[in-house]
This record gives C-alpha cells, structure tokens and sequence, in this order.
C-alpha cells in the first residue's frame, strides 16, 4: 500500500541499527587508560579510619597488596588488614556512555524541534494554503483518506511522497489521540 | 500474479491439497485479501492453514530446482534470523535506556564538570580522593546550588538543590506527556494489558509501530528519571514487541500472516524481560505465564534463543559497570532456617493485601480517570503528580533516588564496608573476621532513623504508584511493588534480626541462633517481599520465583521466594481473581477470552447466538443466485464481519463462510480489472459457474475466498464447550446448525458479552469495531 513510506523507514531503521552498531564497534575498542579500575575498600582497622584506594590496573593485579598504597600498617598487620579490604576489578566503556548520550539527546531535541514545527510553523502554512486550495480543507478522515492516497500515486517527486507519508501519518496519530485521550477507549 | 492465471488454477490446488485446505492464498489475486481491519479479532485457525498451505507449497516446490531449496531453506531459518534481530535491538535499546536514565537521574541533582555525559558515579570513577566517610563526593561532581552559588552546604543550597530537582522533574515529564500526546499516543502505559489482548488475537494498528517504539523508549528515559514512581520493565517488553513488529515487515512470513506473527511476538515478550530484569529463562517463563495466548514448543525455543541475544547484548554493553544486567543484582551465601519461613509467609500475606489494595484503588481510580472531567487534563494530571511526588520525595533520601538503587540497597546485606545509613550497627572494635561472615549487631543509631524513614518511604510509595499507574506516559509496576515489598521486607528483617540478636535465649531462636552468629540477613527479607509484592499484583508465580532466583544466583533462596509467592497469590486470589493487567483489560473493555476464566453457566449454544428469537433472519449469499448488486447492498446495509453461504434460501443448508473484507476487495478488484462484471452479474461460489449465453453478464467466481470448513456446532451443544472451542482453536465465529440447517452464528463477541452477563457485569463495555 506504502511501499515509498515504508521504503524511507526501513532506511531510517537501518540507519539506526548502523548508528547502534557503530556504536559497539566503539566501546568494543581497546579499554581506555580511564576505562578500568581496581577499587579497593577498606574498612576502619584499630585506630586507622576506613580508606578507599583507586588504581588503574590489570585484573591480575587487583589485590590489596598491590592497590594499596602506601600501606597504613606496620608489616606484620598486612595480611589482617588485607583480609578485611574488599577489592573489586571493573570495567566502563566511556565511549558507550558518551557516544550515547549524545545520540539520545540528539534525538530528543530532533523530536522537539519537529513538534515545534508541528505545532506552530505546519498550522500557518496549512493555513496559506487552505487560501488558495480551498478544496484541501479538513473534511472527516475517512473521505480522506482516497484523496491522499490518490495523491501519493500521482506525486512522484521525493517532496510529495514524503508529505503524501506525512499527512497520512499524521491522520493515524489523529486517530490514535481521539481513541486514547478523547474517547478514553483504551490505554486510559 | 494476475487474476486470470490465479482463478483457473485455483481447482486443482484444492484437490491436490485435499480437504484440509481452507483457501489457495498463495497466489493471491489481489492484494489485501486475508488481512484484517482495525480492532477485530484474527481468526487463529484460518491462519494456521494459510501458513501450512505455504509451507506445503515451499516444501512441493524446493524439489524443483537448488534455487527453490535454498529459498525454502532460507524460510526456514527466518524464524531465527528475526530472533536475532529482535535480540540484538532490543538489548541494545535497553542498554541506551539504562545509560540514559542513569544520566538523567543524577541531572536532576547535579552535573560532571569533566564531561557532562557522565553520571555522578561515572563521574568519580577515577577520583582517588575519596575519603571512607564521604566515598561518594569528588571535586568532578558539582551540585546544582555548589555550581550557582559556591557553596555546598547549608539552608540556601539545600532549597536550591530542592527546587532544582522539583524543576527537572516537571521539564522531564512535561517533556514526556507532550512527547506523546504529539507523536505517539499508543506509547503511554505499561503495554502488558494491551500486548496481551493482541497476542490473544486482536489487532490494534500502530499499537506496535515505529512511531510508538522511538516515542516509547525516548520517553521512557524521560519518566524514569524525573523520579515517578514507576518502572521500566512493562514498557521494555512493549518495546521488545515493538522490535519485532519491525522486523517481522522484514520477512512475508510474517508480515502476512498475523498468527505466525503472534508467535514472534511473544517471543519478543520474553526478550523484554528478559532485558529488564537480566533473567532471560524467567523472560521465557513470563511470556509463557503471563503474557502468550498461544504459545506452541517452537515458540519457545525461539524465546529462548531471543532471551539469550538479548541478555548476551545487553551484557556486552554492561550499561551499569558491574557486568551485571541489572543494578540491584545481589549475591548472598548466607543460609537460611525453617523458622525463618514464619516471616516469609507473613511477608506473602503482606503482598498479597498489598496486591489487592492496588488493583482496587487503582482501577477506581482509572475509572474515575476514564469516566470523569479528570481525563480532559491529562497533561496537566501528569505535571501535578511529578510536583507532588518530587516535592515530597526529596526530604527523604530513600525516595529521592532512583528507585532501581533503593531496591539495590535494600537487597544488598550490609558488609563492613557499607557506610549507609541502614548499615549503622555498632560494630565490635576487635573485630578481624573476614568481610563475608559478619555477626550479627546491635543496631546503632542510623538503623533506627533510617527505619522511620523507610516507614514514611513505603506510605508514600504505596499511595503514589496507585495515582501513578495508568496516567498517559509510559508506566511500569513491577519497580515501584517491588520497592513497596522490598522496604517491608526490609523493615521486618532488621526486626528480626535484632529480636534474634537481643533475645537469644528464646525458644525459637535458642538452636537457630547462637550468640556470635550470622544468623538474619535482612536483604533477604527485603527481597522475598519484593517477590511478594510483585505477585501480589501480577500474580505471577513459576516466572517470578525463577526471575528472583536470577537476580540473586542462589539456589537456596528458592524455597523461601516460592512460599512468599505463593501465599501471596492465595490471598490475594481471596479477594480477586484477576491480576492487575487483567482488570485494566476489563476496564478497557479488550475483547479478550480469559484461558484462565472457568465458565460453569448452563447455557446452550442455541441461547447465545444470533439472530435472536424475535430478530429479522440472518444475513446469507446462497451459492449461486446472488448477484453483485445484492451482495454490495448486503455489505452496505450491514456491519457483520462475514457471511455464512448456503445452497439456497429454502433449504438453508451451509456451504461455507465467507469474509465481509475479502468479499468487498474481491468485488472492488473485480469490478476494476475484470471486464464484464457488472452490478447484475451473478456470483458463484459453486466449483464452476454453468455456461451462460453471450447475452447474460459475466459471472463472478467467488469460490477462492470461499471458506469451506466453516467451524459448526449443533444448537443443543452447551456453552461451556463452545467457550472451550473459542478458547483452544482462536475462533473468530462458530456457526449453529441443526442437521445442516443454519440456524445462527456465534462470534467471539457473543461469547465475551455472554460471559459478561453471566459474571454480572456491562456486556456493552467489551469494545469491538
């Protein structure tokens, strides 16, 4: 029925899916110098208070022995101490969560600008046009609905598919707003 | 392929595919035909043999050529490439929500001065100046007030930071409502209701579309970290449907036959969970419990493998840093002892009140919602119940986190490296045992206060989610009841545990509990209430006992989740048999055939179908007398979905079925492209239409979309086995006869409004197009 629409959205989907594989190649890369830690947690121990050590190291080496440094107690209390810190290997991806968030706060601010539109720039037009179209006026949508797709079979420029997609979209989503918020038949 | 070629070859296909084959769809004629409309119910068994006519074709084909074979070999594996797809994106998109919540939660308080993209402990990962009593504050991470004003501490910072974080809040869910009133109005709620009334067969278009996905999880961020008292996990298995609605465009096996497509879908369902909780067997479980309507061993195979991928996704993302799928992962050693199981099982009782309390309240108040002037301002309702759970939820620092580290902390035993404030015991100075196997302690001071506001947290959790469920953005329960369940398990743990610690001497504990000993570990008590909690709400059992048992990885734990569970679920079936989302399916009217429901009335099959005794007579075609102008009246004068054929209006005797959609796209194709069909041209469902003079228009055969084995009953069969029949086969209508007369038609919406009736209630809200 749509195949011009659902053409341009299997294309944005791919390009989605690229954009998320990208993004594992990323953090797949080598873990940055800043991307692993060994953190050792120490409790309070006789009069010494409880301390928290933070190294880069490879897993092999996160231990106490190794992260702690310089060592608050004398050498015979090491072992007793040591047993007590609580060491723990982890590792992050910064690029992920970079890569992300960018991503995520791209795509909302995308979604408000196209609202935006929506909401204030598509009524002045409509509204210009519906001066020198008078026809295009808003009747009940499913007299619609031949129009449009009538439409979509004669445009053949990208322009006109893309508002042939648009329109009807945007009925469905009109549709879709009287069943739930309107009508309160579903969802509610 | 073209109509002509389509329709002689129609003959000898059926007698080739013998008896069993309802219609030759596999060349269709014209496009559309099989499909269904807006709000009506698929008819599950018209589609299994469409797809097993498929296949037969496949297999009879790939004999002819390798190009055939390596067609129908790649068909075969379409069903596990879409589960590898489902798996990869919705683990992936799980992943992005968990970054991106985490982000924004701690927006709300502050912000990384090193890289904004950082959350407050991403921030400090590599921060070495941590002292033990402020282990999480690092010069990187700035308050909002500290940030504004240079100071961190005092009255001024701290109302600040208050109406900072008050403000955040209304921006993200006022971001959230607007974003779905405007892009996507399918996108709010939970989903479960509603994916399951599809699963069981209905179709509610752009419920599961592109719009709705995008909106759902960029939304889902949004509501999740302006702190509502809501979860992400029901809104992860509607965006795992989603994905698979996507993918299954991909392939025509799925596209186009809307069974085949269900059995994606719960498959997806169970990636969902599987995502949302790390648990990707009680995924499984729960699509196969909770969500599936039809759910063969196929199926589950291919959840399995989708449960996998996307956990294995997931994973490889590790969105929390401690390679774990969720934050509140926890891992105890601590055994547990039969005595113990007293407060287990009062902890079942405690879920299921809780249970029954929620369902209650909060479906008065969706119908309150629905019902009243409070539904015209459902952006304002949201902007309302944000400020007022921020506003109460800052002062106390169990509510003004997140909720998923509430839970975190709550289930997480106290070692003798914790420093909150539930961890405050006074610790024994000369104290050198290893970290695991601590004694138990007398509670200090922290315990204690951190116990009233623990209290003051489970009131507010339990009043708000209540107003929270249902409004018009994304909204989850499984969080908010396992946090009310997990704060009063916790509560009643710490009790215990100091009962056991002052009281030793007491009988009960006398051989269970020697001083010196760990013998109480509160995170357990917290947990088995989650579990509690959670089943008294979605009465979930077998899948939510094996997705505790995954949060915790100890087997041992299971005995104790499984009596919580199930004494939850005893009482609060006491007061109710329907589970949360079974209810807000009533509510909404769904035409959903509960599998669970038993039907005892006494009727008779002649008592519920139509037409009744004093209606006009039902609507037929006789096989071969119509014409098209009769036929096209017929279908303009009424609203049924498909009309029974008959020999002949005298006789009555039944032919077949034949659907309302195909029947106009067949006269509509056929009034375009075949010439000589005209308003007065007779229609044919016979084999073959008798040989006509010149001078007579030409006749339309209609055989193809003619379905042969309608499903009948006799009028004396009782309701209780059609009720089964609709049940078990997913009929759409089932047709009376009395020794092959017709006499009426049941549909599924007869049985649904008959079942209403006989269970007193409305049988006009049950929503059907």
């Amino acid at each position: 029925m749509s195949s011009g629409r659902e053409g341009s959205w299997n294309l944005i989907s791919a390009a989605v899916v690229i954009v998320f594989l990208l993004d594992a190649v990323v953090f797949a890369q080598a873990k940055s110098f800043e991307d692993v830690r060994c953190k050792c947690i120490c409790p309070p121990y006789r009069n010494i208070t409880g301390h928290i050590y933070n190294r880069n190291d490879s897993q092999k080496d996160c231990n106490c022995l190794h992260v702690v440094d310089p060592m608050p107690v004398p050498g015979h209390d090491v072992e007793a101490y040591c047993l007590l810190c609580e060491c723990k290997y982890e590792e992050r991806s910064s690029n992920t969560i970079k890569v992300t968030i960018i991503i995520y706060l791209s795509v909302v601010g995308a979604l408000l600008l196209y609202m935006l539109f929506l909401l204030l720039v598509d009524p002045l037009i409509r509204k210009r046009d519906r001066y020198t179209q008078p026809l295009h006026n808003e009747e009940d949508s499913e007299e619609m609905h031949p129009q449009v797709d009538g439409g979509l079979a004669r445009g053949n420029t990208v322009l006109e598919r893309v508002e042939g997609a648009q329109q009807r979209w945007k009925k469905q989503v009109q549709e879709q707003r009287k069943t739930v918020f309107d009508r309160h038949k579903m969802l509610s | 392929m073209e109509a002509g070629e389509g329709v002689s070859s129609a003959t000898p296909t059926e007698e080739m595919n013998g008896a069993g084959n309802l219609m030759d769809f596999l060349d269709e004629p014209f496009p559309d035909v099989g499909t269904y409309e807006d709000f009506h119910t698929i008819d599950w068994l018209r589609e299994k043999s469409r797809d097993t006519d498929r296949h037969r074709k496949i297999t009879s084909k790939s004999k002819e050529s390798m190009w055939e074979l390596i067609k129908s070999l790649l068909d075969a594996w379409s069903g596990w490439v879409v589960m590898l797809l489902i798996g990869l994106l919705s683990g992936t998109l799980a992943g992005v929500i968990d970054l991106a919540v985490d982000w924004m939660t701690d927006l709300k308080e502050g912000v990384c001065l090193s890289a904004f993209w950082y959350s407050h402990e991403q921030c400090c990962w590599t921060s070495n100046e941590t002292t033990f009593d402020d282990r999480d504050k690092c010069p990187q991470w700035q308050k909002w007030a500290e940030l504004m004003t240079g100071n961190a501490e005092g009255a001024g910072a701290y109302v600040l930071n208050y109406f900072l974080y008050i403000l955040w809040a209304l921006l993200f869910s006022f971001l959230a409502v607007s974003l779905v009133r405007v892009f996507a109005p399918y996108a709010c709620g939970s989903g479960i209701p509603e994916i399951k009334t599809i699963l069981s067969g209905f179709i509610i278009r752009g419920y599961l579309g592109k719009w709705t996905l995008l909106i759902k999880t960029v939304t889902l961020v949004l509501v999740v970290s302006s702190g509502l008292s809501l979860g992400k996990e029901g809104p992860l298995v509607h965006v795992a449907c989603c994905c698979a609605n996507l993918f299954c465009s991909l392939f025509s096996k799925y596209s186009k036959n809307e069974g085949k497509r269900r059995e994606v879908l719960s498959a997806a369902a169970a990636a969902g969970v599987s995502v949302a909780f790390g648990a990707p067997i009680g995924g499984v479980l729960f699509s196969l419990e909770e969500v599936s309507y039809y759910f063969p061993l196929k199926t589950l195979w291919r959840s399995f493998f989708a449960a996998l991928v996307a956990a294995f996704t997931l994973r490889s993302i590790n969105p929390f840093g401690n390679s774990r799928l969720v934050l509140f992962y926890v891992e105890y050693h601590t055994p547990w002892y039969m005595a113990e199981l007293v407060p287990f099982i009062l902890l079942g009782v405690f879920g299921g009140l809780w249970g029954t309390l929620f369902i209650r309240a909060n479906i008065a108040w969706c119908r309150r919602r629905k019902t009243t002037q409070l539904g015209k301002y459902p952006v304002l309702e949201v902007i309302a119940v944000t400020g007022i759970t921020a506003v109460l939820a800052y002062p106390n620092p169990y509510t003004r986190r997140s909720t998923s580290e509430l839970i975190s902390e709550l289930f997480n035993d106290c070692g003798a490296l914790e420093s909150s404030q539930l961890c405050d015991y006074i610790n024994n100075p000369n104290m050198s045992r290893p970290v695991d196997d601590i004694p138990d302690r007398p509670a200090g001071p922290g315990v204690y206060s951190a116990l009233w506001q623990l209290a003051l947290a489970l009131v507010f959790k339990i009043v708000i989610t209540i107003f929270t469920f249902g409004m018009k953005i994304p909204s989850g329960l499984f969080i908010p009841s396992m946090a009310v369940g997990a704060i009063a398990g916790r509560i009643v743990g710490i009790a215990v545990e100091q009962m056991a610690y002052h009281h030793h001497d007491w009988i009960i504990f006398k051989n269970w509990c020697r001083p010196g000993a760990d013998c109480v570990t509160p995170g357990l008590y917290a947990m088995v209430g989650a579990a509690a909690c959670l089943g008294g709400v979605t009465r979930m059992t077998v899948s939510l006992v094996v997705i505790m048992f995954e949060l915790t990885g100890g087997l041992e734990y299971i005995v104790p989740l499984m009596a919580a569970a199930v004494t939850s679920k005893w009482v609060a079936d006491a007061f109710g048999k329907e589970s949360i989302y079974e209810s807000h399916i009533q509510l909404n009217g769904y035409p959903y055939l509960n599998v669970r429901d038993e039907f005892t009335h006494r009727t008779l099959a002649t008592d519920v179908m139509r037409p009744r005794r004093n209606d006009p007579p039902l609507a037929v075609l006789t096989q071969d007398t119509t014409t098209v102008e009769d036929v096209e009246t017929l279908i303009k004068d009424t609203d049924y979905n498909g009309f029974p054929v008959v020999v002949s209006r005298e006789s009555e005797r039944l032919i077949g079925f034949v659907q309302r959609r195909d029947l106009t796209l067949a006269i509509k194709n056929a009034r375009q492209k075949q010439d000589g069909v005209v308003s007065s041209s007779v229609v044919y469902f016979t084999e073959d239409a008798p040989q006509l003079p010149a001078s007579n228009p030409q006749p339309l055969k209609l055989r193809r979309i003619l379905n042969l084995s309608p499903f009948t009953v006799t009028d004396h069969t009782p309701m209780e086995t059609v009720v089964d029949i609709f049940r078990k086969l997913g009929l759409r209508q089932c047709l009376v006869t009395r020794s092959g007369r017709l006499l009426g038609i049941i549909t599924k919406k007869d049985v649904l409004r008959h079942m209403a009736q006989m269970m007193n209630q409305d049988p006009d809200s049950i929503m059907f197009n």
